[in-house]
């Protein structure tokens, strides 16, 4: 475990390796190691890319990591894909679309499956990052599916998430529908070179500028949720924009076209971060939330240890279903000597 | 597959190397690892042995199939196989063949490492089984 870290940190491409998949199993131990990482952590900037499946998220990732290297920059790519629901298993492609840096050991990409099983993809996201910052990496980015909450979940975990929007991608409604206006920081229109395009930006930009109308109604109550700690992070991130209005930028990822203008963006939105301390609010939001997921997942496991150790849940379903207890009942009965020992805890 | 689910996830990396563009039998056996419950990433055409080794360190995968049916396999796969180890990653990956190896091809390549060789006719049984048995026990 310390070898592993040690090799870790001494730029061990396997070691690497080997902790991503401690993280992504959740093997033993693995709790200790992200731990041990995090002190190490803090340097890499994290650019989250979203879209709809074909937008072309692979092909331009490749084309951000080829031009990050050639600046002289590291970059650490995670790539999620989803899984079958049925057998659990997978076929990731992204790796295909990294033909211009494939080869290059200084460009560490890996794929991720969306294990429906194992839950908390957003944690395990997260940590990988912080194994990839931890090495070393100048610029980590996290490629996902823009399908639901599980994969908004994910990007939040960026420093600045860019969602790309393919050319004629229907009308107002579904991008409204999408959710996807609150995530995005960049607007990409990929695929420029398509026929409508230009009303793709169009119509892109007129609701960036209705989102900012509301942003500033919002803004009245923004005061007040800001200081409730159970604040929604999407109420956060919109008036987290103040100050910050979203750009759009056309690409053709598959001949470069643009690209330098998306990272000149990227890097537009850091500064921002950085100058106007949105980062650090950022960054406080997200490991408020980490904070919160990890102990929603302790506590659950806690529970379920206790349910077990009492026979399972089955015994307590067949009460409930001949009358003799109900689920509040069930739920009370169960947490009652965790609370216990909690309040003996703090109280001693 | 309900057995599967307590069983930890198999990673598998199906690669394609040197200049044989037929990958029929390379989707073919992804398809058949999916549906077995392995994550399978799958390396697209035209890989060098460099790349096919970058992706399977970097992904950490527990099998690399190499589809091969150029007849370059025996300059191909040592290559491959002498890169693993430079990244210390030869001994508990579980290195598979598939596609046209001639019998007096096939000592060699076990010798150097190969763990299995399925030539045409192979069953998706037969090497979903093999991997499943053969796959290195990490911790």
């Amino acid at each position: 475990m310390g070898d592993l870290i040690d090799d870790l940190l001494a730029g061990k491409h396997r070691a690497l390796a080997r902790a991503i998949t401690k993280i992504e199993n959740r093997s033993p131990g693995y709790r200790d190691l992200v731990g041990e990482l995090y002190q190490h952590t803090g340097d890499a900037e994290v650019i989250g890319i979203t879209g709809s499946p074909g937008a072309g998220k692979s092909t331009l990732v490749d084309k951000l990591a080829k031009t990050y290297r050639d600046e002289g920059l590291t970059v650490g790519v995670i790539a999620i894909d989803p899984s079958s629901p049925f057998t659990g298993g997978s076929v990731l492609g992204d790796r295909i679309r990294m033909a211009s840096v494939s080869g290059d050991m200084d460009v560490f990409f890996r794929s991720m499956s969306a294990r429906g099983s194992l839950g908390g993809l957003s944690t395990a996201t997260a940590d990988a990052v912080k194994a990839l910052d931890a090495f070393g990496k100048d610029k980590v980015i996290v490629e996902t599916v823009g399908a639901g909450q599980n994969e908004i979940d994910i990007v939040k975990t960026a420093d600045t998430v860019a969602v790309l929007v393919p050319p004629g991608s229907g009308d107002d409604v579904q991008m409204l529908k999408a959710g996807i206006l609150e995530i995005g920081d960049v607007f990409v229109v990929n695929k420029a070179d398509l026929p409508g395009a230009d009303r793709t930006v169009m119509e892109l930009r007129e609701m960036i500028d209705t989102r900012n109308d509301y942003t500033q109604t919002a803004d009245h109550h923004g005061a007040d949720a800001a200081s409730e700690a159970a604040a929604s992070e999407a109420m956060a991130r919109e008036t987290d924009d103040e100050g910050w209005t979203p750009q759009v930028v056309e690409t053709v990822a598959e001949d470069g076209t643009g690209v330098d203008d998306l990272i000149e963006l990227l890097a537009d939105h850091a500064t921002y971060l950085a100058e106007s301390g949105k980062g650090e609010e950022r960054a406080r939001q997200r490991y408020a939330e980490e904070i919160r997921t990890l102990l929603r997942e302790d506590v659950n496991q806690l529970v379920a240890g206790e349910l077990a150790a009492r026979g399972g849940i089955e015994s307590y379903v067949q009460r409930v279903l001949d009358r003799e207890t109900d689920p509040y009942a069930v739920a009370d009965e169960l947490v009652a000597p965790i609370e216990e020992c909690v309040e003996a805890d703090r109280d001693g | 597959m309900s057995a599967d689910a307590d069983q930890r996830t198999i990673r598998c990396l199906v690669a394609k190397v040197g200049l044989d563009g037929h990958d029929r039998g390379a989707h073919v056996i992804a398809r058949a690892f999916r549906d077995a419950g392995f994550e399978v990433i799958y390396s697209g055409l035209h890989r060098s042995p460099d790349e096919v080794v970058q992706a399977a360190v970097q992904e950490d995968v527990d099998v690399l199939g190499i589809s091969i049916l150029s007849g370059a396999h025996n300059t191909l796969v040592p290559k491959i196989l002498a890169g693993l180890d430079e990244y210390d990653a030869l001994d508990d990956t579980l290195v598979v063949v598939g596609g046209i190896i001639p019998e007096d091809d096939r000592p060699k390549l076990k010798e150097a490492g190969v763990g299995g060789i399925f030539g045409p006719g192979a069953s998706m049984e037969e090497a979903v089984e093999f991997v499943r048995e053969n796959a290195p026990q990490r911790d």
